[in-house]
């Protein structure tokens, strides 16, 4: 990850102009330009192999799929053309479910990275009890995401043991999952506290890997704990944080299992998220022509955020290139 | 030196501080796991009690016996371990393969390739579900662990895992190749005897990551599975519920607990491994 950090050395295979002129000389048909081409090749297969059938392909039948009518039960399609797509728009569930994916993502994906820093700034020092606490930080992540969220909603019910706790201090807290605000509420937090984690640790790693020589240079022309973290700490781990940030909002925008074992989606749909209501049409109610344009417009939505962060890394990264 | 001792009476108050804040911060991360623990530990109606405590006086080990009888949960327990293993030993081979290629080998098309399979970090196993539930369905894969094996360990996690080996292996030096080189090292042994053995921090947060996600499937085994004996653990532990649908809290938390704790304990004992493992994949 901080690769992107280091200036790229002359390694081959990062130059765009990958193509050389071949040495037609010598009579050895396998030069070691040829079988390092083969070789190249042959490394990559298996993983292109598998991102072409396990994901290319379904993106292209998803397509198809949308355009199509299916009947489950007679296990015929018709061509409709757009009229999945015109559904969209006369679908009135769609709008509350677009509003809580909004919330939902803004949501996980502020508090983690703001969380997730914090943590990495407290923890990025040396002091008694520092690997300690990165432990406990980190110990939700091996935490399975259904056993972790069972465990919250138990927690989470009106009688469970954060209401019981706030009895003790004489707050009388609220039905948590019963209440479309409080439920949101409870989908976000318990979703980052198990999974910030992740990020405090590359956080750490990135600001391990801030040469101490730039933070002593910029002590000796007198900048402050501020300038110096603002100057040279957050520039220098900028390729971390976007890193993070597409994997976190791809993350948000993937959360189903949160979701479905700690809320169905409900109080009525106040957390149904667009993930969420994709399983509902696909594999609930059979719809498989609007499930997959529900599909394609999730699909939509990660795409368009990596755009805008490719663009945002053109103009921030400025060390990567 | 009064001014040396007021100085580490400073440093010893900011400490103090840093441990106490950070000590409140922890709470939410900590005290689920430890009170799923002591709950399955709890006779039934315990569970609710107000105010909640950690502690019982009366453990009981019941909703332990009752998890392995009311579903196969031995065999659900089986089928969850040995997915993991074999998508976490595949995914490093193949991201091992290919991060090596797209980091060191110059070959026609390979920034083009790259971008292909980057296309895979970013295309959600939710949006492809569908049309691979229909692919697998006219394979004859459903209701077996085919799907949940080849998709876990040659798309998803493998794409992140190949991306973080190419990031790992392009930061390291131009003359590990010269130098094998003049050894008449061809490729594949350039990646098995330099590269790999190099990568090992970078080899173990994959293993990690992809471990975790196979153990963790939660949408893909619920669409892909209907034979209880076939179920993996998170599937399985939503399965707890009585003949009225009525959920059985505690044996729940036990079943939990018993996916949750062997985890947890190898992360603790090997959490350098863990946690300095991710944060080497980041560092090199």
């Amino acid at each position: 990850m901080s690769g992107l950090t280091k200036t790229r050395a002359r390694t081959p295979g990062a130059s765009p102009a990958a193509t050389k002129p071949r040495d037609t000389s010598g009579p050895p048909f396998w030069t070691i330009r040829r079988r390092d081409v083969l070789a190249g090749y042959l490394f990559i297969a298996p993983q292109l192999a598998g991102v072409v059938l396990f994901v290319l392909v379904p993106v292209g039948l998803a397509i198809w799929y949308s355009l199509n009518d299916w009947n489950v039960f007679s296990g015929g399609q018709s061509f409709v053309g757009v009229d999945n797509y015109a559904a969209l728009a006369d679908d009135p569930q769609l709008p509350s479910v677009l509003g809580a994916t909004a919330v939902f993502c803004g949501g996980v994906v502020v508090l983690n990275i703001g969380l997730g820093l914090l943590l990495a700034v407290l923890l990025n020092r040396r002091f008694r009890g520092a690997t300690f606490f990165r432990t406990l930080f980190f110990s939700p992540v091996v935490v399975s995401v259904v056993a972790w969220t069972l465990v919250w909603g138990f927690l989470l019910q009106d009688n469970g043991g954060i209401n019981g706790l706030l009895d003790t201090v004489g707050i009388n807290g609220p039905n948590w999952l019963q209440r479309g605000d409080t439920a949101m509420l409870s989908v976000i937090v318990t979703q980052v506290i198990r999974s910030v984690g992740v990020n405090m640790v590359l956080f750490l790693a990135a600001l391990q890997g801030v040469p101490a020589q730039l933070y002593e240079a910029a002590r000796l022309d007198g900048a402050g704990s501020r300038v110096i973290f603002t100057r040279i700490t957050l520039p220098l781990i900028s390729p971390t944080l976007l890193l993070t940030a597409i994997i976190t909002v791809v993350g948000a925008l993937q959360s189903f299992a949160q979701i479905a074992v700690l809320t169905s989606g409900g109080p009525e749909l106040s957390t149904t998220v667009l993930v969420y209501y994709v399983f509902q049409q696909a594999f609930e109610f059979n719809h498989i022509g609007y499930g997959s344009t529900l599909a394609l417009m999730l699909l939509s939505f990660v795409m368009l955020l990596t755009l805008v962060q490719w663009q945002l890394r053109r103009k921030w990264v400025f060390h990567e290139q | 030196m009064s001014s040396k001792s007021s100085s580490q009476r400073r440093s010893a108050l900011r400490h103090a501080l840093l441990v106490t804040a950070l000590g409140v911060l922890a709470i939410p991360f900590v005290v689920p796991t430890v009170w799923m623990v002591a709950a399955s530990l709890k006779p039934l109606p315990e569970i609710f009690k107000a105010p909640p405590s950690l502690w019982t006086s009366d453990p009981t080990l019941s909703a332990y016996s009752e998890a392995f009888s009311f579903q196969p949960f031995a065999r659900q327990y089986a089928n969850s371990v040995y997915i993991a293993v074999l998508v976490t030993l595949i995914t490093l081979l193949v991201s091992s393969l290919a991060g090596y290629a797209f980091a060191r080998i110059r070959f026609p098309g390979a920034n083009a390739l790259f971008l292909v399979v980057l296309v895979g970090l970013l295309v959600p196993s939710e949006v492809t579900i569908v049309p691979l539930f229909q692919m697998f369905k006219r394979a004859g894969m459903i209701n077996t662990h085919w799907p949940l094996i080849l998709v876990t360990a040659l798309a998803g996690p493998c794409v992140l895992a190949t991306f973080i080996m190419r990031q790992f292996f392009i930061a390291l030096p131009a003359e590990l190749e010269e130098a094998g080189r003049l050894d008449g090292l061809g490729r594949p042994a350039l990646w098995w005897r330099i590269f790999l053995p190099l990568a090992r921090p970078a080899l173990s947060a994959v293993a990690i990551l992809t471990f975790l996600t196979s153990w963790n499937l939660y949408l893909e085994p619920t669409v892909y599975l209907t034979s209880p004996e076939l179920f993996t653990l998170p599937q399985a532990l939503t399965r707890f519920t009585d003949a009225y649908g009525g959920e059985m809290w505690n044996t729940q938390l036990a079943a939990a607990t018993m996916t949750v704790l062997p985890v947890l304990v190898v992360f603790v004992v090997a959490q350098r491994q863990f946690v300095e493992g991710l944060a080497h994949s980041g560092l090199k």
